[in-house]
Formats: structure tokens, C-alpha cells, sequence
């Protein structure tokens, strides 16, 4: 086919897609510098005993095979998981919610949402710092508080059977994050669907169950996935909480009750520098989201409704 | 569905029905404004304890439960002591007098500071304890100094503009390479790179800390800053999605009159995403100025520590203080608030993010 086309349009061709690749060859480099070739050598590193001041050696399966023997890595595991099931489906349904009243066409809307969005955008080493000391038992605001409709409050981040709990409080108070993207979901539903729907009779409930629900699976779905991503890299608050806990035991405390895999595995790279182990750890981690990942995009399916498939492509 | 909604409602469109839906529309309207205001409340009490807690004395602190405006105890000297002063009651008069002495069964002696000879003998619970406001601004200066603020802050301002720079710079180019041309495997490489969005960042960090190790970048800001320059998924996304709304046309008349594509992305493509471009700064400012886990892996002498590193030494060093603590934490979501106030438009009404949907 090419040789039927005249020469100076070839040409022309090529140097399109030569300018697109001297466009795109920033991010090309860094792909292979910062992501395929890590990737590569992460999973080389994981068949190795490996400490970066001598060479990796070699030993097979050793690492996958005292991972499964691990109770700390099962342990980190359950943790993780028992986070994401509880927090993520709290933050998606909150999240949508207030989007939900936020799109209301209601007095000082975009004051709500200013109050509403700020937590997302201060999101790290203070907020943690911050909520440390709301949960404080002794000093802290929330024990007082709850001490007022005669509930005696927990320990919080210093009891191993409520540290989870105060997590996902905290992780409540900032899903202004999702908040945005749902809203921007909510406003591209297009009104003449609600005006259909109106005409035809429907109630405000019937309009949020069969028009603003199906119309905005596209964004849920995409919070869904990326917040089980952002789960299993849950860090910064955990590191920052537990480390400066007087009475919890360190990093992952109080009694490993925080010991989220990712926190597991920076113990292991950059505490042990057992680089070897850690890239086990960290290529494990990488088929969990992959599976969990392809079994959501799968059910997406029966549950995600796409405008665009209306048209029938 | 559909049919049983459209046959009970077309008998009953009267204008009876139609006041019934603005009073119940009236109603939704009141019960969405209490409840967000029930939320913000829950939403900004922290602040409001953080602010408190930043400006509190020892003595302050300690006081169960922390009230929300930094009260102290007023007192008074009387023979070169200082008493705790309290609103009495004395033969039915009320007067203000310092608690002098405890005596035994709750009850105290009380003297009036201008007369500190006449004591009297009161029920100390009946009398209310005189409070004022008490600020003290001082922690934040003490707070700065101690966690050696101004070097950390050169670090961090160096970490995220040069880095914010490099992002703009390769992002652009990135971003209109996908959105202006054809070539083979270009839409293949596009969704590659989409596909790094969910790649968990493990998977890549320790052999780019090793690499980074054997380049002898480990403890300087560079690991920070030099992969900016390389771009990213989620940036050069944005980016391209608002390049797309650009039209064509404008690129047809650049090429007329001869411009080469570098010409026309530099004097037409980026004057028009002038929002964009902005909104991916501020997130990149944002993302930088909070980001912890790859300082903390990085950076090792506090000379190099960024502010949120330095932070979390802080606490783990002066936990006790936690007005200090505090303070720093103010000055340190002070600059994002800011910004965010400033560029409030972008977050509330999603500019960039409208290209998301399906």
C-alpha cells in the first residue's frame, strides 16, 4: 500500500510521527529509566539476597517462599485489607453523598464546597500530627466530647483494638479529594435527562436512582480503583502516628495493629535493606492490585454505564 | 419502570400538585443546607483546635477538655504571690477575690486584693473562677527556630518549583506529542502510559533508590527533582485532554504562515491552556509540598529535610510540646490554604477534570 502513495506525502508522514516522537521522548526516557527498567530490575532483585553495598546473589525462590512462611507479611496483609473493606466503601458512599447535596442548587454553594474540598489540599505530616492529638486520650478533644452523652471513648491510637478505627475517621475527613471528581461527574449528567424524567413524572428519588446513579458509575468506578491503589500505598498518617506515639511501640504500633503492607515493606528496604525481600514484598503487592484492578474493570461491565456506548460503536 | 411513572403522573398534573412540588422542593433545599452545615462543622472543628491548640501555654494545655478559645486561669498578686482571683459571693454581694489558702472540707480562704488583710472562708466550689484570654503568639517563632524552618523551607521551595518547572516543561511537550499528531504505536504508548496510573509506585521505587544510591543522590534534593523533567501520567493527561478542545484551526494558521510545530505549541497551544496550566501547577505544588514518603527515603541529614520531614522529627523529638507542634503545623498548611483560597475557582468548578468522564 505504501508504495502506491506518492513519495513526498510518505515523507510527510514520517516526519509527523517524527515530530510526535521528539514530542513524547521526554516521557519515552523516563518510562524506561523510571518505570519499565525498575520494574525489570525490582523483579530481578526479588530472586536475590540483595543489601546494596555488595552485589545480589542469586537464591531462587528463597524469597517467595519465606514470604508465604511470613506471619508479619500475612499479618500487614489482613491489616490492609481489613482498611480498604471498611474505609474505601465508607469513603466512596460519603464522598458521593455530599457531592450529591453539593450539586443542590441551594444558598452559598460555593462556600460548602470551599469548606468541603479544604482537608484534601493540606492532606499529610499535619493533618496526622493533628488527629494524633484529637484521638489523645488524655489531652485530646474527642474523648471530652464523647464523655458529654456519658460515652467513655477508647484509647484510640494508643489501644491495638481501635488504632484501625481512628484511621478511618481520619481518613473520613478528607475525601474531599473524591468529592471533586464525583462533582464534576454529577455536573455532566446532561438536564434535559432529569427534564425527561420530570415530565415523565419522576420523583426526586427516582430521578437520583435512574438518572444521576447510572449516569456517574464512569466516575465511582474510577475512585473505586484508584482509592484500593492509594490503600494499599496507605504510608504517611500510619508513619507519622505511630512513629510519634509515646506509648505504641514504634512504627506499626500500637502492637502491630498498624502495620499496613507498605509500612511492612519500607521496614524491610529501608530499615533492614533487605532490597531482595522488599521487591518480593513489592511485586506481590503489584499482582494483588493487578487481580483486584481486573476484577473490578470485569464487574465493571454489569455496573458501569458508558454514555458512549449508546451510540453504538 | 418507565411506563408506570409516565401513566399515574399525567392525570394528576394539576396546579395543586405543582405548589406540592415546591414546597416539597423548599424542604429538600432546607434539609441539604443542614445537613452540609452539620458536615463543615465537623470539618472545621479540627482547624479550630489546631489554631487554639498553636497559641496555648504549658499550663494550657492541660486543661481537660481543651476548651476551643485559649482561656487561662487570671490571677492576682497578693504579697508577692500570684493567687488565682475568682468571682465570689460574699453576704450576697458579689465581689472579686483571690483564693488565698485551702482549707480542709472544700473550703478556702479568699481576700480581697485590695485589702489582703480581711480574709474570708468560702465553699470554693460556689465560686466561679475568673478566666481571660490568653494568647501566645510567641510559639510560632519558638516553634520556627527550634525545627530550623528557614532551611527546610529553602529545601522544600527549591524541591517543588524546580520541579514544578520541569513537570510544566516536559508535560507540555509530552501532552501535545498525544495530542496533535499521527504515528505509529502513538496510541498504544498513550494508553501504556495511562496504565502507569495505577501502577502501585512500589514496584519501581527501590531500584531507583539503588540507582539513585549508585549515582551517589541519595541525601541531595535531586531524586526529587530530576524525574519531573522526564513527565507524568497523570499531568500530561490533563493536559492533553484540554490541548484536544484547542482547534484545529488555530494549528492549520500557525502552519500557513510557516511556523514548525514547536513554533505553534510555544505561540498557540500554550497561550490558549493558560487554566490548565495553571490548575496542573497547583496540583504539582500541592502534591510536592505535602509529599512525605519519598523525602523520608531520600533525604537523611536534617540539613537536606524538607518541611513535612522535618515535622515528623519535630514531634517524634518534642512530642510533649504540643503547641509547638501545632504552630509548625499551622505555618506548614498555611501555603497550601492560601493558595487554595486563591485559586478556589479551579477546585470548585473541576476545570481540569472535566475531561474525565467516558
Amino acid at each position: 500500500m505504501q508504495s502506491t502513495r506518492p513519495h513526498h506525502r510518505l515523507s510527510l508522514a514520517h516526519r509527523e510521527a517524527l515530530w510526535a516522537y521528539a514530542f513524547i521522548s521526554p516521557w519515552l526516557i523516563g518510562f524506561v529509566i523510571f518505570t519499565i527498567g525498575p520494574m525489570l530490575a525490582s523483579l530481578y532483585f526479588s530472586f536475590t539476597d540483595y543489601d546494596i553495598v555488595s552485589s545480589p546473589e542469586w537464591i531462587g525462590l528463597t524469597n517467595y517462599i519465606n514470604l508465604f512462611h511470613d506471619e508479619l507479611f500475612w499479618h500487614s496483609l489482613g491489616i490492609t485489607l481489613k482498611f480498604a473493606l471498611i474505609a474505601l466503601p465508607l469513603n466512596l458512599i460519603i464522598s458521593y453523598l455530599i457531592a450529591v447535596l453539593l450539586n443542590q442548587n441551594i444558598a452559598g454553594r460555593n462556600i460548602w464546597r470551599t469548606v468541603y474540598f479544604l482537608p484534601s489540599v493540606i492532606a499529610g505530616v499535619a493533618v496526622a500530627l493533628l488527629w494524633a492529638r484529637i484521638f489523645d486520650p488524655k489531652y485530646g478533644v474527642l474523648n471530652p466530647f464523647l464523655e458529654r452523652f456519658g460515652i467513655h471513648g477508647p484509647g484510640w491510637f494508643s489501644d491495638p483494638h481501635w488504632a484501625l478505627s481512628a484511621l478511618v475517621i481520619m481518613s473520613l475527613w478528607s475525601v474531599g479529594g473524591n468529592i471533586i471528581l464525583y462533582l464534576a461527574g454529577l455536573q455532566g449528567v446532561p438536564t434535559d435527562l432529569y427534564d425527561a424524567a420530570k415530565v415523565d413524572g419522576a420523583t426526586a428519588w427516582q430521578r437520583f436512582r435512574h438518572v444521576t446513579i447510572p449516569m456517574t458509575t464512569p466516575v465511582i468506578f474510577f475512585n473505586l480503583v484508584l482509592g484500593l491503589i492509594a490503600t494499599f500505598q496507605y504510608f504517611t498518617e500510619v508513619y507519622v502516628i505511630s512513629v510519634g506515639n509515646t506509648v505504641g511501640g514504634g512504627l506499626g504500633g500500637p502492637a502491630r495493629s498498624t502495620l499496613f503492607y507498605n509500612i511492612y515493606l519500607y521496614q524491610n528496604a529501608f530499615k533492614y535493606f533487605h532490597m531482595g525481600y522488599a521487591s518480593t514484598m513489592a511485586w506481590i503487592l503489584f499482582v494483588i492490585v493487578l487481580v483486584f484492578t481486573l476484577l473490578i474493570f470485569r464487574s465493571s461491565n454489569a455496573w458501569v454505564y458508558y454514555e458512549g456506548q449508546l451510540r453504538g460503536r | 419502570m418507565a411506563e408506570t411513572i409516565k401513566t399515574s403522573t399525567r392525570s394528576q398534573s394539576t396546579r395543586r400538585s405543582f405548589s406540592g412540588i415546591r414546597t416539597q422542593s423548599l424542604l429538600l433545599k432546607g434539609i441539604t443546607t443542614l445537613l452540609l452545615a452539620a458536615g463543615a462543622a465537623v470539618i472545621m472543628i479540627p482547624f479550630l483546635y489546631l489554631l487554639s491548640t498553636s497559641v496555648k501555654d504549658r499550663d494550657q494545655l492541660r486543661q481537660s477538655p481543651p476548651p476551643l478559645i485559649p482561656m487561662a486561669g487570671t490571677t492576682v498578686e497578693i504579697n508577692g504571690q500570684n493567687e488565682p482571683l475568682y468571682q465570689v459571693t460574699v453576704n450576697g454581694k458579689q465581689t472579686k477575690m483571690a483564693l488565698i489558702k485551702n482549707r480542709p472540707g472544700g473550703m478556702g480562704l479568699f481576700v480581697d486584693p485590695e485589702n489582703p488583710d480581711q480574709t474570708n472562708e468560702l465553699v470554693i466550689a460556689d465560686q466561679t473562677p475568673l478566666k481571660h484570654l490568653e494568647i501566645h503568639w510567641e510559639n510560632y517563632p519558638q516553634a520556627l527556630q527550634k525545627m530550623n524552618f528557614n532551611r527546610l523551607l529553602l529545601n522544600t521551595l527549591l524541591i517543588t518549583f524546580i520541579g514544578m518547572a520541569g513537570m510544566l516543561f516536559s508535560c507540555s511537550l509530552v501532552a501535545y506529542g498525544f495530542s496533535r499528531f499521527r504515528a505509529p504505536g502513538l496510541n498504544v504508548l498513550f494508553i501504556l502510559l495511562l496504565s502507569t496510573i495505577m501502577l502501585p509506585s512500589q514496584v519501581r521505587l527501590l531500584p531507583t533508590y539503588v540507582f539513585f544510591a549508585k549515582l551517589g543522590w541519595v541525601d541531595t534534593l535531586l531524586p526529587l527533582i530530576v524525574p519531573q523533567f522526564f513527565a507524568n501520567a497523570y499531568d500530561v493527561f490533563l493536559l492533553r485532554q484540554f490541548f484536544m478542545t484547542i482547534p484545529l484551526e488555530l494549528d492549520d494558521a500557525a502552519k500557513i504562515d510557516g511556523a514548525s510545530p514547536l513554533q505553534t505549541l510555544l505561540y498557540v497551544i500554550i497561550p490558549q491552556s493558560r487554566p490548565a496550566l495553571v490548575s496542573v501547577a497547583i496540583f504539582h505544588f500541592l502534591f510536592a509540598w505535602n509529599d512525605f514518603y519519598e523525602p523520608l527515603i531520600y533525604l537523611h541529614s536534617p540539613e537536606h529535610w524538607t518541611l513535612a520531614v522535618g515535622l515528623q522529627t519535630f514531634n517524634a523529638l518534642y512530642a510533649v510540646n504540643t503547641n509547638y507542634i501545632m504552630a509548625a503545623s499551622v505555618i506548614l498548611i498555611l501555603p497550601p490554604i492560601l493558595l487554595y483560597f486563591l485559586a478556589q475557582r479551579i477546585f470548585t468548578q473541576g476545570v481540569v477534570f472535566t475531561g474525565i468522564k467516558g
